[in-house]
């Protein structure tokens, strides 16, 4: 199975990379945007494997399903700096570790 | 013109819902007006079917207003039954009724405030609908909502004073008591449904005719418990310490509800069923013995009180006792016939008694009375009149009716029963000629200031004196014995079609009829006993100002405390049911209640928090370590599904 000519397999293989490189940054980072880019990595990993299937299987539903993906990855941007300005105008940091005022 | 028997009822609860919805606001003269105004509609509308029917007698009439409930195969209507028996009913509970709501208006207009007054007027409207309900009702369903509306408005009218806590304490008593007797009735209908698989009456006892033998076998105990409702509604021992403490109701309402109507509701309600009751020997002479012991230990009680109205109270459970005596005899007839002739008279003395406490300004001891004759004219002869009716002295009412139980019983063949009888008779006469002498002769006992303040009572309240004076003297007449002619008991030939024949295979019903020759010894025998009564009672306590009762009590002081202390049956309640019924309830409440359902409330609310002590800890507040948490889950997850 190939898509446009690339094995299957190696699709995944660099989605799978691409979402262990996302996963570590998320958790190892401390800067809430650095965070933030390691998602997004993670999400499009996802987009990645889906699109991958849908040129294997000549499906054009997967390559709409990453469409929305990517348009609501924009607005979920948008809200998620919002949030960061937010949070920077109250503390003068986006360091994750020195924001944890909801606890116990 | 016809008027259709729904109406009468209709009537009076027009009346109620006027009274209670705008009454108070309307002012005592729109409430004087429309409470008895209705009344007298109803009493009205009533005698427009009563004379014709009371003239040509005839088939029961039934009327079926509404189908009311349809389930497979049970149905009961609303319908009405115009029959001997209800006309009788129906004739003196509207004619009384309307007496004493006349009354009532005299007795109450003072000393309520139009809130209290248009209240009174609504619940005895509201009592008069019930009472005509059961009364008129074709079923026993619907005789069952009449017998628990009378018992609501009991409750409600004894409870009249309410801030003050004996009368709401004497207003729930009667209630809790009758629901005993209610309860009983309620399985004697489930008896009857289950028996004959229909509630209307026709039906019932034509079917109960019919077959005896077939229905004989399980009447016995479904008789017993509609007895029980009797006892409970009509005050028989066990179950008779309700009705002297409903007197702290108003007075109106003692006569009307607690003597004259409601209270002879199970003597009804048996006569209603004597076909059953006749079908099951055992259960009539259960009626005949706590009917006897009932008026025998009424009696006793009555000689030794010293509150008017109580005395009353005690002369009426006694003469129910009569009445059930007669039924469990067999003699219904008889019994009806008291029914009748106690409603005048003891109407009548309740509401002289009332105005004897009107013009005392609030006293009921009699050993504060005294002297009243001269002051009180026309309360003074319409009492004597119903004494005397009451007593059993030809030729006043009680004389026929009473004789003609104890003619019953004699027929009956029940010697003991008799006797018992012939002595509460004497007894009857004895207190209430006692009554009679401490309230109306000698000299006044009370103060001063009560002497100047004594007055006859107004013309609304003399009036129904003297015309239920006039019905206990002339009532009588409706009963002739036999040895008066053969129709000289009229009122026997008209209930006659309410007793169709009942032969019960195997048991010989004793005979009825006695020779006249025994019949006039009969009759000189109970008047000889009255009369010795009476004037033992006058040399006693007119003649001798109490004196020989004094001492004969003085010789006996643990019996007379006994006596007057109504035989400690409350006291002996209170020890058997109420404390350990209050017991009960701590336990529930401290035991079961506080401590094991609150407990175990409390217990899972304890350790929800001690969980939540301990893993709050885990909410770090650090977004890191919930990505890490998430992702060791993630981990978690997928190697489960992988291994799976």
């Amino acid at each position: 199975m190939t898509a446009n000519g690339i094995p299957i397999g190696d699709v995944l293989l660099a989605s799978a990379a691409l979402f262990v490189i996302g996963l570590a940054g998320a958790l190892l980072r401390r800067n809430a945007i650095s965070i933030f880019l390691s998602i997004e990595l993670m999400m499009n990993a996802a987009n990645l494997t889906v699109l991958g299937y849908a040129a294997a299987l000549h499906s054009l539903e997967g390559q709409i399903v990453v469409f929305f993906v990517i348009a609501i990855a924009a607005a979920e941007a948008a809200v998620g700096l919002a949030i960061f300005v937010a949070l920077f105008r109250h503390t003068e940091t986006i360091d994750v570790n020195q924001i944890n005022l909801l606890k116990w | 013109m016809t008027v259709a028997l729904w109406i009468v009822p209709a009537l009076a609860l027009a009346g109620f819902l006027l009274c209670l919805l705008v009454g108070a606001r309307l002012g005592k003269g729109f409430v004087s007006a429309v409470g008895v105004g209705t009344i007298g509609l109803a009493t009205l509308a009533a005698w427009t079917r009563l004379v014709p029917y009371l003239r040509e007698g005839g088939a029961p009439v039934v009327e079926r207003l509404a189908p009311w409930i349809a389930a497979g195969n049970f149905s009961v209507d609303l319908s009405f039954r115009l029959d001997p028996l209800s006309a009788l009913m129906v004739s003196f509970v509207t004619s009384v009724g309307f007496l004493i709501h006349v009354y009532s208006i005299g007795y109450m207009k003072h000393d309520e405030t139009d809130a209290g007054y248009a209240r009174y007027f609504a619940y005895m409207n509201l009592f008069m609908f019930s009472m005509l309900t059961l009364v008129l009702a074709n079923n026993f369903l619907l005789m069952f909502v009449g017998w628990e509306g009378v018992g609501l408005c009991s409750y409600l009218l004894i409870g009249y004073y309410y801030e003050k806590e004996y009368a709401a304490a004497a207003g729930k008593k009667a209630f809790v008591v009758n629901r005993i007797g209610d309860f009983g009735f309620l399985l004697g209908i489930f008896g009857v449904f289950s028996l004959f698989g229909t509630l209307d009456f026709g039906d019932v006892f034509s079917r109960a005719a019919a077959e005896p033998s077939h229905f004989a076998p399980g009447l016995t105990v479904v008789c017993l418990l509609l007895f029980l409702g009797a006892m409970g509604k009509s005050a028989q021992v066990p179950l008779h310490v309700w009705l002297p403490d409903a007197m702290a109701g108003p007075t109106p309402v003692s006569a009307l509800i607690h003597a004259a109507t409601m209270v002879t509701a199970g003597v009804y309600m048996v006569t209603r069923c004597n076909v059953l009751f006749r079908l099951a020997p055992e259960a009539m002479y259960a009626v005949a013995l706590v009917g006897a012991f009932t008026a025998i230990f009424a009696a006793v009680i009555a000689l030794a009180q010293n509150d008017i109205k109580k005395v009353l109270a005690y002369s009426t459970v006694s003469q129910l006792g009569y009445m059930f005596l007669a039924c469990g005899v067999g003699a219904y007839v008889a019994g009806m016939f008291h029914v009748l002739t106690h409603a005048f008279f003891k109407a009548c003395l309740f509401l002289g008694s009332g105005a004897v406490i009107h013009a005392l300004g609030g006293e009921q001891d009699v050993r504060r009375m005294g002297g009243l004759a001269p002051r009180l004219p026309v309360t003074y002869r319409t009492f004597l009149v119903a004494t005397l009716a009451l007593a059993g002295i030809p030729p006043l009412a009680g004389f026929f009716s009473k004789d003609a139980i104890l003619t019953g019983v004699f027929a009956a063949h029940r010697p003991i029963l008799f006797s018992l009888g012939l002595f509460t008779a004497g007894l009857t006469a004895f207190y209430m000629f006692r009554l009679v002498s401490l309230t109306f002769y000698g000299g006044f006992r009370g103060s001063a200031d009560e002497a100047d303040h004594v007055h006859e009572a107004p013309p609304t309240m003399t009036l129904p004196l003297v015309v239920l004076a006039f019905l206990s003297a002339v009532g009588g007449f409706l009963g002739l014995p036999e040895v008066f002619g053969e129709s000289a008991n009229r009122i026997a030939a008209f209930l006659r079609p309410v007793f169709p024949p009942v032969f019960l295979p195997g048991r010989e019903i004793a005979g009825q009829t006695l020779p006249p020759a025994k019949e006039w010894i009969l009759m000189g025998v109970s008047v000889t006993v009255a009369a010795v009564g009476l004037l033992l009672a006058w040399d006693w306590y007119a003649e001798k100002a109490g004196r020989p009762a004094a001492r004969l009590a003085a010789s006996f002081p643990g019996l007379y405390a006994l006596v007057a202390d109504k035989f400690r049956v409350d006291e002996l309640y209170d020890v058997l049911f109420v404390r350990p019924f209050n017991w009960f309830a701590r336990v529930l409440w401290k035991v079961v209640d506080v401590l094991v359902i609150d407990g175990i409330l409390n217990a899972g609310a304890f350790l929800v928090e001690l969980a939540g002590d301990a893993l709050r800890f885990l909410q770090t507040g650090n977004v890191r370590n919930y990505a890490l948490t998430f992702l060791l889950g993630i981990v978690a997850l997928l190697l489960f599904v992988l291994a799976g």
